[in-house]
C-alpha cells in the first residue's frame, strides 16, 4: 500500500466514528438549544436560568468542585510523592490506591450510603461508642451539611485515583539526577518538592486538573445515590428535563451551559499552568 | 554479485534538504564506508539504499537492477541496526531463521544455515536463549548473524558498534572484517567514528551536509583530502592551517617562511599534519600552550602566527608551556587548499 | 537507647518520621479498603440485617441479598445487558482505536496535530452529554433501546483511551524492530503480525479491559439511551428511590467486582499509558 496513504487509512475508522458519534450529535444539542421549533432563540436558555432552582443547582455543583478538587489534589500528590520514595511494598500499595480508577460513581455513591445510611455503619460506630441512642438519619433535608459531606466524602473517595495515576505517571518522568544535583545544592526535601518536582510536573498537573474539573461538573450519579433531590446539581437537572419534564430543548440548553463552564475552567486552568517552550523535560 | 550504483540521489524531509544529487558507485565485494558527522546525511542514504527511505530523486540500482521502487525484502539486501532489534519475542535461533522462515525455507535447511552462521559469529552456544538474556556484544553477534543468515547480495551497517564498549569494539572491527571478506557480500557501512572507517574500509566516502565530499581509499582520504573539510575532519587530531600569500611562481609566505606551492595568485591555506613535523632550526616560529603527553607520543598546542597549532612530536622532546620551538614541516606532506571552494589545490 | 552517642536525636527523628511515613501510608490505604469492606458485609448479610441497627462489623456469609438480587425481576437481564454492552464496546472500541494509535505512533502525516486535538477534544468533554441527541437520531434509524445503540456510544466514550493506550504502546515498540522485519523478508502486514503483536498483546488485551469498564460503569447515557434494555447501572439508578436497601448493596456490589480485577489485571499499563498522554 502507498506509504503516504496509509495512516489516513488507520485513522479513518475513529475520524468517521467520532464525526457520527461525537461530532454531530455536539451540533444537533447545539441547534436544539438554540431553537423552540422555529429559528433561533435564546428561550431555552432563559427558560432553564430563570427557574427558581437554577441558581440552587449550578451553586451547589461549583462549590462541591471547589470543595473537592483541591483537596484530591492535595491528596494525591501527597500519595504520589509518598509512593515515589517507596522501596518495599509499592505495587501492592499502588494498586490498593487506584482501585477506586475502576468503580463507578454510582457504585461509589452506593458504598457510601452503607456508611451515611440511617442504619448504615456511621450510625453503627456512633451508638458502639455511645454517642448517639437511637440512629439519626443523617441524609435528610434538614441536615444540608451532612449530605453535602457524604457527597465530597464519595467524590474525594472514588475519584483522587486518576489524578493519582496521573501525577505519578508524570513524576516517573522527571529525572532523579535533578533530585540529586538539588541534594547536592543543599536543598531540603521540601524544597526540592517545590523546586523540583512541582515545576516539572506541571504537564501532568494540568492533564489532572483539566480532567478531575470537567468530570466535577459532570457529577450525576454518586449525588443520585446519596443526596437524591436534596442536593441537585446541573447534570441531574439535565437528566430531569429529558425524562420528568421531556424538555429536550431545556435539557440542550442545560448541557451547552455544563459545556461552557467546562471549556472556561480549563482555559483557565491551561493559562494558569502554562509551561513555557523549551522548559519541558 | 552485485554491484550498487547511487544515481542522482536526492532527499527532502520537507524544507530541509537532506542529500544533494549523491553519485556514487561501490562495486562489487567492496566494503564501502560511508563516514561523517550526524546529520550529514550518512544513515539518510544507507536507508535509501535499504529502502527505509524513499528518494525524492534519483535512482538506486543493485545488481544491474533498478531497486528504488522495490520494498526492502525484495532488494537482495540484508541491514544490521544501530540498536541491534534483535526481536525480543523470539529465541535466538529463530531471530537468525527469522528471514529464512519468511522465505518458506525447509525445516533443515534453515536450521543448517542458522548453526553455520552462529558457529561463524560463535554464538553457538547461545540459540536458545532470549535477547533480555544477551548482553550487548551478544546481541551485535545475533544480529550479524542474522544478516549474513539471508545469504544477501549487500549488507547495510548503521553504525553496528557504536554501542558497543571501547575494548569490545576494537575486537569485533577486526572480526566483522574478516566476516565479511570470506562472505563475498558487497558492504555499505555507516560510521562517525573515524578509526572504524579506516581500519575496515576498502573505500571511504567522506560526507558533509547532504553531499559526498571525497570517496577514496582510506590512505587517500588521509593523505590527500579532497577538501578543507575532509583534511579538518579525517585525523586525531586533524591537519593545521595557516595563511599563505603568495609571492608569485609558486612562491609562498607562511607565517613568515618562504614554501614552494601551487603556482596562483589567490590566498591559499597552508595545512600539514601534526605529526608531519620536527623540531628544528628552521621553519614555522610557534609558541607552546598545552603540552598533553599520550604516551606513544607528546601532542602540543601551540600559537603561530597568532592561529592555534598542533604538533606531534616524539615523546623524548621536553618543552614547556611559554616555550618557543621552530618545526620543521616535511614538505611533501604539505598540502594547499583554496579557500573560496575550499577545494585541495595541486 | 542504651548505647551513648552525641546525636542520638537524628536517629530517633528518622525512626519518628518512618513511623508517621508508614502509618500514613496504612492509613490511606484502609480509606481506600474500609468503605468496600462495608458493602462486602453489606451484600454477604441476610436482607434482614442490612435493614436492621446495629450494623455487624463482619460479614455473617449469608447469601440472602444475593439470591434476593438474583431474583428480581430484570435484574439478570439487566447485568447481561452490562456484559454485552461492555463487550462490544471492548471490542469496537480496540478495532477501531488500535489503527489510529499505530498511525500516531509510526507516522508523520499531515493533519497529525488536528486528528490529536480531536482525540483530546473528546476527553476534554462532557461526553455523556451526547446521549441527549443521539436518543433522537437512534429513533430515528432504530437503534433506539438496543444493545449496540448503547456501545456504541459508550465506545465513542472509550476511544480517545483506546487511541492513546495503544499509541503509548506501539511507540514503545522501537521502529527498527519493525523495518529489521522488513528488510528480513515481510510485507508490512507480515512484520505487524509476526513482530509488533506478538510483543503488543498483552498491552492490547489491558487497553481492552479499560474499555470494557468504562462501559461497564457509565450510567447517564445508559439510562438515557436505554428502557425497556436497561443495563446494570441504568437499572440500579433507575430504581434508587424504589428499591429496598439490599438490593442496593448486592448491586453495588456487583458493579464493584470487575473494578478490582480490572485494576489489579492493568496495573502495569495505567502509569505508562498517563506518562505517554501527558506529552
Amino acid at each position: 500500500m502507498n506509504a503516504r496513504l496509509l495512516p489516513y487509512v488507520l485513522i479513518l475508522p475513529v475520524t468517521l466514528f467520532l464525526c457520527l458519534f461525537f461530532l454531530y450529535p455536539f451540533v444537533l444539542v447545539a441547534k436544539q438549544a438554540f431553537s423552540t421549533g422555529s429559528g433561533f432563540t435564546l428561550d431555552n436558555f432563559s427558560e432553564v436560568t430563570s427557574y427558581w432552582k437554577f441558581p440552587i443547582t449550578m451553586r451547589n455543583t461549583l462549590l462541591l468542585a471547589a470543595a473537592v478538587v483541591p483537596i484530591q489534589l492535595a491528596l494525591a500528590l501527597l500519595m504520589a510523592t509518598m509512593v515515589n520514595r517507596m522501596q518495599r511494598g509499592r505495587d501492592l500499595v499502588l494498586y490498593v490506591w487506584t482501585i477506586p480508577l475502576g468503580i463507578s460513581d454510582l457504585a461509589a455513591g452506593i458504598i457510601w450510603l452503607a456508611i451515611f445510611d440511617q442504619s448504615g455503619f456511621l450510625n453503627s460506630m456512633m451508638s458502639g461508642l455511645g454517642l448517639i441512642e437511637k440512629p439519626v438519619n443523617l441524609l435528610t433535608f434538614q441536615n444540608p451539611g451532612i449530605v453535602f459531606l457524604a457527597i465530597m466524602l464519595a467524590e474525594i473517595w472514588r475519584a483522587t485515583a486518576i489524578m493519582l495515576v496521573i501525577l505519578v505517571a508524570g513524576i516517573g518522568l522527571i529525572p532523579k539526577e535533578y533530585y540529586e544535583a538539588a541534594e547536592v545544592f543543599g536543598a531540603s526535601k521540601w524544597k526540592q518538592f517545590l523546586r523540583i518536582t512541582l515545576p516539572l510536573l506541571r504537564p501532568s498537573l494540568q492533564t489532572a486538573l483539566v480532567l478531575r474539573v470537567i468530570l466535577a461538573f459532570e457529577i450525576f450519579a454518586v449525588v443520585a445515590a446519596l443526596g437524591g433531590t436534596l442536593f441537585p446539581v446541573l447534570m441531574g437537572e439535565t437528566y430531569a428535563y429529558q425524562f420528568d419534564l421531556l424538555n429536550s430543548g431545556a435539557a440542550a440548553a442545560m448541557a451547552l451551559i455544563i459545556l461552557a463552564i467546562s471549556i472556561g475552567f480549563t482555559l483557565i486552568i491551561l493559562r494558569i499552568l502554562r509551561v513555557p517552550k523549551g522548559a519541558t523535560i | 554479485m552485485a554491484e550498487i550504483q547511487i544515481k542522482n540521489v536526492a532527499k527532502k524531509f520537507g524544507e530541509y534538504q537532506a542529500l544533494h544529487d549523491i553519485k556514487l558507485t561501490i562495486s562489487d565485494q567492496e566494503f564501502m564506508v560511508l563516514l561523517g558527522a550526524s546529520g550529514c546525511g550518512k544513515t539518510t542514504l544507507l536507508r535509501i539504499i535499504c529502502g527505509l527511505e524513499t528518494a525524492t530523486t534519483g535512482e538506486v540500482w543493485i545488481g544491474g537492477r533498478r531497486v528504488d521502487h522495490l520494498p526492502p525484502k525484495d532488494r537482495g539486501i540484508a541491514m544490521v541496526f544501530q540498536n541491534y532489534a534483535v526481536f525480543p519475542h523470539l529465541t535466538v535461533f529463530e531471530n537468525i531463521g527469522f528471514g529464512l522462515r519468511m522465505q518458506k525455507l525447509p525445516n533443515e535447511e534453515v536450521t543448517r544455515r542458522v548453526e553455520r552462521v552462529a558457529e561463524l559469529m560463535h554464538i553457538e552456544m547461545l540459540l536458545k536463549r532470549y535477547s533480555g538474556e544477551l548482553s550487548g556484544g551478544q546481541r551485535q553477534r545475533v544480529a550479524v548473524a542474522r544478516a549474513l543468515a539471508m545469504e544477501p547480495d549487500v549488507i547495510l551497517m548503521d553504525e553496528p558498534l557504536s554501542n558497543l564498549d571501547a575494548l569490545l569494539r576494537m575486537e569485533m572491527r577486526a572480526e566483522l572484517k574478516g566476516v565479511l571478506a570470506e562472505s563475498k557480500t558487497t558492504a555499505v557501512y555507516v560510521t562517525h567514528d573515524q578509526v572504524e572507517a579506516m581500519s575496515m574500509a576498502d573505500r571511504i566516502s567522506v560526507m558533509h551536509k547532504g553531499k559526498i565530499v571525497q570517496a577514496a581509499s582510506p590512505i587517500e582520504v588521509y593523505r590527500n583530502p579532497a577538501a578543507e573539510f575532509v583534511a579538518g575532519f579525517i585525523g586525531n587530531p586533524p591537519m593545521n592551517f595557516l595563511q599563505a600569500t603568495s609571492t608569485g611562481n609558486g612562491h609562498w609566505t607562511v607565517a613568515g617562511q618562504s614554501f614552494d606551492g601551487p603556482n596562483s595568485d589567490k590566498t591559499l591555506k597552508f595545512a600539514i599534519r601534526p605529526e608531519d613535523m620536527t623540531p628544528s632550526d628552521t621553519g614555522l616560529t610557534a609558541t607552546a600552550k598545552v603540552i598533553e603527553p599520550l604516551g606513544a607520543h607528546l601532542l602540543v598546542t601551540c600559537d603561530v602566527d597568532g592561529a592555534m597549532f598542533r604538533a606531534v612530536l616524539d615523546s623524548d622532546t621536553v618543552v614547556k608551556p611559554g616555550d618557543r620551538l621552530t618545526l620543521a614541516p616535511q614538505t611533501d606532506r604539505v598540502r594547499w587548499f583554496d579557500p573560496e571552494t575550499t577545494l585541495a589545490v595541486a | 537507647m542504651t548505647v551513648v552517642t552525641t546525636d542520638v536525636a537524628a536517629p530517633d527523628t528518622r525512626k519518628a518520621g518512618r513511623f508517621v511515613y508508614i502509618s500514613a501510608v496504612a492509613l490511606l490505604c484502609a480509606w481506600v479498603l474500609v468503605p468496600i469492606y462495608f458493602l462486602l458485609i453489606n451484600t454477604l448479610s441476610s436482607p434482614e440485617t442490612v435493614n436492621s441497627f446495629p450494623k455487624p462489623f463482619i460479614p455473617e456469609f449469608d447469601l440472602g441479598s444475593l439470591q434476593f438480587f438474583a431474583g428480581f425481576a430484570g435484574m439478570l437481564t439487566a447485568l447481561k445487558n452490562s456484559v454485552l454492552v461492555a463487550g462490544m464496546t471492548m471490542i469496537m472500541s480496540i478495532l477501531i482505536g488500535a489503527p489510529a494509535g499505530y498511525a500516531l505512533s509510526r507516522f508523520d502525516f499531515r493533519g497529525k496535530e488536528l486528528f490529536r486535538l480531536l482525540i483530546l477534544l473528546t476527553r476534554a468533554f462532557p461526553l455523556p452529554l451526547l446521549a441527549l441527541p443521539l436518543a433522537v437520531m437512534f429513533i430515528q434509524t432504530g437503534l433506539d433501546d438496543t444493545v449496540f445503540g448503547l456501545a456504541l456510544v459508550h465506545t465513542t466514550l472509550a476511544i480517545p483511551f483506546s487511541v492513546l493506550i495503544t499509541f503509548s504502546l506501539f511507540s514503545g515498540i522501537p521502529i527498527e524492530l519493525e523495518e529489521a522485519a522488513w528488510t528480513l523478508g515481510c510485507t508490512r502486514l507480515t512484520a505487524f503480525t509476526k513482530v509488533v503483536l506478538p510483543l503488543i498483546l498483552p498491552g492490547i488485551t489491558a487497553s481492552a479491559i479499560f474499555a470494557f469498564v468504562i462501559s461497564w460503569n457509565e450510567v447517564f447515557a445508559a439510562a438515557v439511551l436505554t428502557i425497556e434494555n436497561r443495563t446494570l447501572t441504568a437499572f440500579l439508578l433507575q430504581n434508587l428511590d424504589t428499591s429496598p436497601l439490599h438490593l442496593k448493596f448486592a448491586g453495588g456490589f456487583i458493579l464493584v467486582v470487575p473494578a478490582l480485577i480490572f485494576i489489579f489485571a492493568v496495573r502495569k499499563y495505567l502509569f505508562a499509558m498517563w506518562g505517554i498522554a501527558n506529552r
